[in-house]
């Protein structure tokens, strides 16, 4: 086995057990903090598959603004989670047998018959010169340009769809009226009064 | 040496297990978001590895657009659920009954 293949396994080790807490530990939180040692291990992966520019880019986005996102909503929902948690051991049978029959059949396929070795054998490492970030580049900013400025309207229509969602305006809450106070005349504010003097 | 498959199997297996997640935690909203998470994570374990195996550009930058529309879904749905916790008091899916459906 070679050193390569170890570190896949350990990997991949890894990823497995973090997944399957992510999906079995009862604090939300204790999730989240899984799921970001599953992306991080993932991240490894890629690294190894010489994809080091979406590789960091995983760590960066996911474990460090979504993931982040997650760990804020968790802690500021003052959630039970005991009555979330009923019905886990009914579904467990139900749910372990369709995964089961599900992985089984997917790497029956995948093992078997095809994407074996021959097929597909593994391409040279690159040397230290070839830069994948620009190579990615260089692809997503000529050939992919369209699809580049499409997710960029995505992501805007995701930023004003999260704050329309989640803005309110309270009918307690006191603010000002910038044009209201700017357009303000003294007779508005001050008044004048004429009053005798008082008498000795 | 690491073959195709081996990721292959590993995107498989990350995939089946985070459908066994769905299933199990159907009363949770916020492990259902994370499980959707995991299965976009393992699609795109399987895009890196054909892009590698292919000698393809083309299938990582799939992957980031993959993440671009994975990172708004967790930002709309985790916007969702706050406005529903505000609403409600409560995230469980089996109280989510007001559309009678």
């Amino acid at each position: 086995m070679s050193f390569e293949l170890f570190i896949f396994y350990v990997f991949a080790a890894i990823l497995v057990f973090a997944a399957s807490r992510v999906i079995t530990v009862n604090n939300p939180v204790y999730a989240a903090m899984f799921l970001v040692l599953t992306f991080f291990t993932c991240a490894g992966i890629w690294m190894l598959l010489e994809a080091e520019f979406l590789a960091i880019t995983l760590v960066l986005v996911y474990v460090g603004a979504v993931m982040v996102l997650f760990l804020f909503v968790v802690m500021m929902l003052d959630v039970n989670v005991e009555p979330l948690r009923e019905g886990f051991v009914s579904y467990l049978p139900v749910g372990l047998l369709v995964g089961a029959i599900m992985l089984i059949e997917m790497v029956f396929l995948i093992t078997q018959r095809y994407f074996k070795n021959e097929q597909f054998p593994a391409p040279e490492r690159a040397g230290a010169d070839v830069s994948n970030t620009q190579e990615l580049g260089r692809l997503l900013y000529s050939e992919y340009l369209f699809q580049f400025e499409i997710a960029a309207i995505i992501l805007l229509v995701a930023i004003v769809a999260a704050i329309a969602l989640t803005m309110r305006r309270r009918p307690d809450t006191k603010y000002q009226t910038p044009s209201e106070q700017i357009s303000v005349t003294k007779s508005d504010r001050l008044r004048v009064v004429q009053m005798p003097p008082e008498k000795r | 040496m690491i073959s195709l498959s081996h990721y292959l199997t590993l995107a498989a297996l990350l995939f089946c297990l985070s459908v066994v997640g769905i299933f199990l935690n159907r009363k949770n909203v916020i492990i259902l978001l994370m499980s959707i998470e995991l299965m976009l994570l393992s699609v795109n374990l399987n895009f890196v590895a054909f892009s590698h195996f292919l000698g393809d550009g083309a299938g990582q930058i799939f992957v980031f657009f993959i993440l671009t529309v994975a990172a708004a879904e967790a930002a709309i749905g985790l916007a969702i659920l706050v406005v529903l916790f505000r609403n409600r008091q409560t995230i469980n899916v089996a109280d989510l009954d007001h559309l009678k459906g």
